[in-house]
């Protein structure tokens, strides 16, 4: 019965929390913002998407720590890279990846991930395979990307998700 | 209404930090995308503005704001999340589009589609 009135506990609370964040921290717009929050919670509910299992909640913060920080170390990388322009031998290539994740809420995660951490970008998956086709800006050592994206973004998204 | 002249000097010191990081690694970003020769290279150049271009700009929007009217002014993060989890729709898209069109051509620069990948595949789904 809860779960029919809240379907996505987690969808509720970030509208609520997102509909107060625009249009102030009020009684009144909490109650409008609950409203809108559940008619949307509803809405989603109807589509009946694959419900995402969170097993390990702790492990999030560290996570996205994590990336925060690396994605302000290839931020400082790649613009070093284009400012020195082509004084400096630089090799970009593709990468394939075979993972074992196949949870789409991390593979989206994942997505997020390497596409916002400038030097990486995801461009294919192949979902029969299991195999993702990345491009790197900087692909001196295959090897360290290869590790970086299977033992420090996979390893920990496996264990929140799966 | 507060004024930005309110601002004291140590709060404007901060936010235009910020401010500069932010337009820098836009800046940079752009250059980039002219300088850079090659499609997949493109691609990279725009996400510092993206990444920390966005954040940077963001900090110093909600620092000021938050200086100026005494109290947390943070709806600003929203800009941010979606920003961030937006680019990839986009990026995916044109990055796929350009691995589609150099497969066609039979490009050798590019790595040669899977077997199991393809036109079979998207067969498969298009009948679910």
């Amino acid at each position: 019965m809860i779960s029919r009135i809240f379907p996505y506990p987690l969808l509720i609370a970030s509208l609520v929390v997102m509909w107060m964040l625009l249009a102030g921290f009020t009684p009144g717009q909490l109650l409008v913002g609950i409203g809108v929050a559940l008619v949307a919670a509803q809405g989603l509910a109807a589509l009946q998407p694959a419900k995402p299992r969170l097993r390990r909640w702790d492990l999030l913060p560290k996570l996205v720590i994590i990336v925060l920080y690396d994605i302000v170390r290839s931020n400082i990388a790649v613009a070093r890279i284009i400012l020195e322009g082509s004084k400096r031998e630089r090799k970009s290539g593709f990468l394939t990846i075979p993972l074992d994740l196949r949870d789409p809420t991390a593979l989206a995660i994942l997505a997020v991930i390497l596409t916002s951490t400038p030097g990486t970008a995801w461009l294919d998956y192949n979902s029969a395979r299991g195999t993702l086709l990345l491009h790197v800006f900087d692909l001196v050592d295959e090897a360290e990307w290869f590790d970086l994206i299977k033992n420090r973004y996979e390893h920990m998204l496996l264990e929140i998700f799966e | 209404m507060s004024h930005a002249a309110d601002l004291p000097v140590w709060a404007a010191i901060v936010v235009a930090v910020f401010l500069l990081i932010g337009a820098g690694l836009a800046l940079i970003g752009s250059f980039g995308f002219y300088r850079l020769r090659s499609f997949y290279d493109r691609i990279h150049a725009p996400t510092l503005g993206t990444s920390w271009g966005t954040a940077a700009i963001v900090m110093a929007s909600m620092f000021c704001f938050t200086v100026l009217q005494s109290r947390p002014v943070i709806h600003e993060i929203l800009i941010g999340i979606f920003v961030t989890i937006t680019t990839p729709v986009t990026l995916m898209l044109l990055g796929r589009a350009a691995l589609y069109r150099d497969r066609s051509e039979g490009s050798p620069e590019v790595p040669a589609m899977d077997p199991a990948d393809g036109v079979l595949e998207e067969g498969v789904q298009v009948e679910e």
